[in-house]
């Protein structure tokens, strides 16, 4: 069957309307030699079961399963309780497009404003958006957000931001005459204090951090908050770890003014690095320049407790090109998974949960130095990642440790100078103790 | 409708001279053209503007309207009043709803704006 809906019948018909005889006529204003002639070079159709099979055998290629992962660094393996697939699958849910409409969507926008609720309190800040792309557009979309706040050009990262977010930062800003400066980090690991002082001037926004941060390490918030209040410029937190949250103290409580990060951790799977869950939360007088879309409570005519977007004012479709973003839409279902993870969990759940990753990851920090050869590259205190340094270049140790079906961490070398005997080591509850053991045994064998 | 004391823009603000400083708001014009206003942006005090740059902007609950400074001038106080009413620029647009307050740079450039008499004739023009 054909699925272009428009017949040939159609086709004459709409061309006789504008007065042209054929297609070719219709596009003969693109020159000659760009125009395709005859059909595109694809394979002919299959059946269904044809197409199963391509993609059964596509995906048998998918060989993560079959290792002892020990990677994260931005992307993390965590279980997802059954009831999160079972009650976000409903058919109430599923749609290709996220209906906003008040009248047809209560279920799908109360959904949202829990999700906004539940970021907020993890977050300890008053306003929380219905969420974003990723941690990536939402670390982007913060420091934005801030240089719109202070007005003022110059924006403060830290290179110990996760390099793909700041990847990120670089392609939104770079044509916006905006001066992005990275910060050195520390022998801890950590934003490097000298280093940041140093690079505030009048004309900063802001400064952008990650805690735990790429390293694993966690930022010293109250410190950095209280820095860039000091130098009249807001303080932005990315969390690209939230389960963290289940034991830090939140950053909004900290100082921080603008938090953004990555949600995959709350109930999402694994997936070539999307489609992710961004979040990003701020102090109630920033509502007007936070982007994204916002779910508010109201009553409808009759009294009763309702929800509907709110603050629209703020997005593209009114505001045009001032709008505070051109993100006019959110990851609805992706927030709706998470939404369901938390508050299956709930406050004690989140907090257990956390426990057990920040034991394990210190189970598996005190088995690896153990091993001859092994040590840590920084000081700085960590969740459930951390970097070690070993005798050899990572990715001699990385190819040897794959080949006895573990993946050992994360290489730094190619993102970090002088890190190329490093990796980033990530533990999860879904870790066991004698998954642990087992990476112990096997990089102490690679390293005879 | 539309006071004789004001000066007036074809962007429908208005302006009263006070001495080397003015008042700025929006007409009555345009406060019925936003609708409901339910939040004011407005510059912080200190801020240098020219003649026709953006002051600020207004919103209604679907529209944003930019604001645009009359004259060239220094910022020295907004109207705090509209953060918790910004109705008030609907229901009193010359008086408890004004913008805000600025130094005068250069008198010289009022001869630009029309008085009220030429205002209504320029709004009777956009009504044809």
């Amino acid at each position: 069957m054909s699925y272009i809906p428009i017949s040939d019948q159609d086709k004459k018909e709409m061309l006789a309307a504008i007065g042209v005889k054929s297609i070719e006529e219709l596009f003969n204003c693109i020159p000659e030699s760009i125009r395709l002639k005859g059909l595109l070079n694809l394979p002919g159709s299959l059946s269904e079961a044809e197409i199963l099979g391509y993609f059964k055998e596509k995906g048998n290629k998918n060989s993560y399963n079959r290792y002892l992962s020990f990677l994260g660094g931005g992307a993390y393996d965590h279980y997802i309780p059954t009831v999160v697939d079972y009650l976000s699958s409903r058919g109430e849910f599923i749609s290709p497009y996220t209906p906003y409409q008040p009248e047809v969507s209560q279920g799908t926008l109360q959904t949202i404003f829990e999700f906004q609720t539940l970021i907020c309190q993890l977050t300890d800040l008053d306003i929380a958006n219905a969420s974003l792309y990723d941690g990536a557009t939402g670390a982007a979309e913060a420091v934005l957000m801030a240089q719109r706040i202070k007005n003022k050009k110059r924006l403060l990262v830290a290179s110990n931001l996760n390099p793909q977010y700041r990847q990120v930062i670089y392609t939104y800003t770079k044509n916006l005459g905006l001066e992005v400066v990275e910060i050195p980090y520390d022998e801890m690991g950590r934003v490097d204090l000298k280093g940041l002082e140093s690079a505030f001037n009048p004309e900063t926004s802001v400064l952008l951090c990650q805690s735990p941060n790429f390293f694993g390490v966690i930022e010293d918030l109250k410190t950095l908050a209280d820095l860039s209040h000091r130098h009249e410029a807001l303080l932005a937190v990315v969390i690209s770890e939230p389960i963290s949250l289940g034991l830090l103290e939140a950053p909004g409580k900290l100082g921080a003014d603008i938090v953004t990060g990555e949600a995959q951790s709350f109930g999402l799977p694994l997936s070539f690095g999307g489609p992710y869950l961004g979040f990003m939360a701020s102090q109630k007088e920033f509502v007007r320049q936070l982007p994204g879309r916002i779910a508010g409570e109201t009553i409808d005519v009759e009294g009763r407790r309702g929800f509907v977007l709110t603050l629209s004012t703020r997005e593209q479709h009114i505001r045009r090109e001032k709008a505070t973003s051109n993100i006019c839409t959110n990851q609805a279902h992706c927030a709706l998974r998470a939404t369901i993870y938390l508050e299956t969990l709930g406050r004690q759940g989140l907090r257990k949960l956390a426990w057990l990753n920040l034991q394990k990851a210190a189970y598996a920090l005190e088995q690896l130095l153990a091993i001859p050869g092994v040590s840590r590259k920084f000081s700085g205190p960590v969740f459930n990642e951390f970097v070690l340094e070993f005798p050899e270049p990572w990715k001699n140790l990385s190819q040897k440790l794959e080949d006895k079906g573990i993946l050992g961490g994360l290489a730094l070398g190619n993102d970090y100078r002088g890190l190329d005997n490093c990796a980033l080591i990530t533990v999860t509850e879904k870790h066991t103790r004698e998954n642990i053991e087992a990476y112990g045994q096997a990089l102490r064998e690679v390293l005879k | 409708m539309y006071p004789a004391n004001l000066y007036y823009t074809k962007d429908h603000e208005w302006l009263k001279v006070e001495g080397e400083e003015a008042v700025v708001g929006i007409t009555d014009f345009a406060q019925q053209q936003l609708g409901d206003i339910i939040y004011a942006e407005l510059p912080p005090a200190g801020k240098d503007l020219e003649a026709h740059q953006v002051l600020g902007s207004l919103e209604s609950v679907k529209s944003v309207s930019d604001i645009y400074c009359p004259v060239s001038g220094e910022v020295l106080g907004v109207n705090s009043e509209l953060s918790q009413a910004p109705d008030l620029i609907n229901k009193d647009p010359y008086g408890q709803g004004w913008l805000v307050r600025l130094k005068l740079k250069d008198k010289a450039e009022l001869d630009a704006l029309m008085k009220a008499a030429d205002y209504e004739k320029y709004l009777e023009g956009l009504e044809h």
